[in-house]
């Protein structure tokens, strides 16, 4: 049994984020994360951030966990790092049981931040399992981690901020991108990524969506349907599209499972894109001890993820008895920051969702 | 196919290794995943479902979706997205739920 004051559960930018600020209060912290590196999904991420600085904005999110591993270096009495290691239960006595390189670990903290993210929706269609057809952050991870091309040419489903920063990566990576499909009459994302593809040639078709893929062994051709204002189907449009990849990227959903085997009060919020823990101002859920932040908490974005696992980190420090002399301090600054980041039209949403979670 | 030249990206490769797909002598890089090895020669069927016998190919690429398992020297339902490649892998592809010998 391995003991710890604080496990942090997911090493992307929340987890770290989380570790760091727990340690920085005196807590001893096990970040434990499933892949070889630290990052989550920022490392794939070549597009600049937004935000301010103090979550690193104008930076690409390739280079912020470096950043983060760095600032981590100064607590690296306090922190230990677990990679590789899958997190398989979560149970009432609060063991955690963990699978690394094939062996069977149990871990007993005191309290847990769990900062597990999200995975990928997926729109029903005939023969949407076709090989040939993925996921958007599995496109980025073959193309921006491993420097592999997905295929020829690929066709993006879903216009959202990942749709249209994926399209632009696939042309930088020389891809054609046949076009981009979203069922809504505007795209999603912001405009910038939509006026950086347009002028690469890349057609934005609002109303649109695929009811049929094509292909024997593998994806040949796709059948898409134009929308009406409703997003209902019109008869009679539908026509065909050649391509060797479907890209989707309709949404992701938090990866609640940790919170629901350990019993915390789960609620579907529309808004935060699933079911998401019922939590407090300092993220901490139903359960006293057992903190959340990041996509796992709702659908958002790095930056938020970045400052929800700083205040995560910071009060479930606290909850043990490690306070940082400038808890007040730090905790008004996180919170000032979130509300920034979650301010204007473009953040309308989260704050509808987080009024309805967070009590 | 790989990318040869990427405006913002360099991709740090580890040593050429040699693995067997199907019993085909292939080439990849080590420690990249199997399937990503596969992918850059073409290959995106990965194996076929229990029931109905699918085609299966990799759709999360983090270890998520169990759509690329695969049978890796010898071990089925390997998830071929996250498992690194080394020199000397046999690399079958998977059909239904696999055995275990």
């Amino acid at each position: 049994m391995i003991k710890t004051d604080i496990a942090v559960i997911g090493g992307g930018p929340a987890g770290i984020c989380a570790a760091i600020d727990a340690a920085a209060s005196g807590a001893r912290v096990l970040l434990i994360d499933r892949n070889s590196q630290l990052g989550g999904q920022l490392i794939k991420q070549t597009h600049m951030f937004f935000g301010s600085q103090k979550q690193h904005a104008s930076k690409r999110g390739i280079d912020i966990p470096g950043i983060l591993a760095e600032e981590m270096k100064k607590y690296q009495d306090k922190i230990e790092v677990m990679l590789d290691a899958t997190v398989l239960g979560l149970y009432e006595d609060w063991v955690l049981t963990v699978e690394q390189n094939g062996k069977y670990k149990k871990i007993a903290p005191r309290a847990i931040v769990v900062a597990t993210g999200a995975s990928e929706r997926f729109p029903a269609f005939p023969n949407n399992d076709l090989p040939g057809i993925y996921g958007a952050g599995a496109v980025q991870t073959l193309m921006n981690v491993y420097g592999v091309l997905p295929g020829e040419s690929v066709f993006m489903v879903g216009a959202g901020n990942i749709g249209l920063i994926v399209s632009y990566q696939l042309l930088q990576a020389g891809v054609k991108v046949k076009g981009v499909i979203c069922r809504s009459p505007k795209y999603g994302g912001y405009a910038v990524h939509a006026s950086k593809i347009r002028r690469m040639g890349v057609p934005i078709m609002p109303q649109h969506r695929v009811i049929y893929a094509h292909g024997k062994e593998k994806l040949e051709r796709i059948t898409l349907i134009k929308l009406d204002e409703n997003k209902k189907e019109i008869p009679g449009t539908e026509f065909d599209i050649e391509t060797d990849v479907l890209c989707i990227s309709t949404g992701l959903t938090p990866l609640g499972e940790l919170l629901w085997q350990i019993g915390c009060e789960m609620k579907f919020i529309r808004e935060l894109s699933g079911h998401v823990p019922i939590r407090n101002e300092e993220m901490e859920t139903s359960i006293p001890g057992i903190f959340v932040a990041g996509d796992v908490a709702g659908i958002e974005e790095a930056s938020s993820a970045m400052v929800e696992g700083r205040l995560a980190g910071l009060c479930c420090a606290k909850r043990l008895g490690f306070v940082n002399p400038d808890f007040d301090e730090l905790k008004q600054d996180y919170l000032k920051q979130l509300h920034d980041l979650r301010s204007g039209p473009e953040g309308d949403t989260i704050r509808k969702g987080l009024a309805k979670i967070v009590i | 196919m790989r990318i040869e030249s990427h405006p913002i990206l360099t991709f740090k490769k580890g040593r050429k290794v040699k693995f067997t797909y199907n019993g085909k002598e292939m080439e990849g890089y080590e420690g990249e995943p199997i399937a990503a090895a596969l992918h850059a020669q073409g290959v995106k069927v990965l194996g076929y479902s229990p029931n109905r016998h699918r085609p299966r190919g990799f759709y999360c690429a983090i270890g998520n979706c169990s759509s690329c398992l695969m049978v890796v020297n010898g071990k089925p339902n390997v998830r071929t997205c996250v498992e690194k490649l080394t020199e000397g892998m046999v690399v079958e592809t998977q059909r239904g739920k696999g055995d275990l010998k």
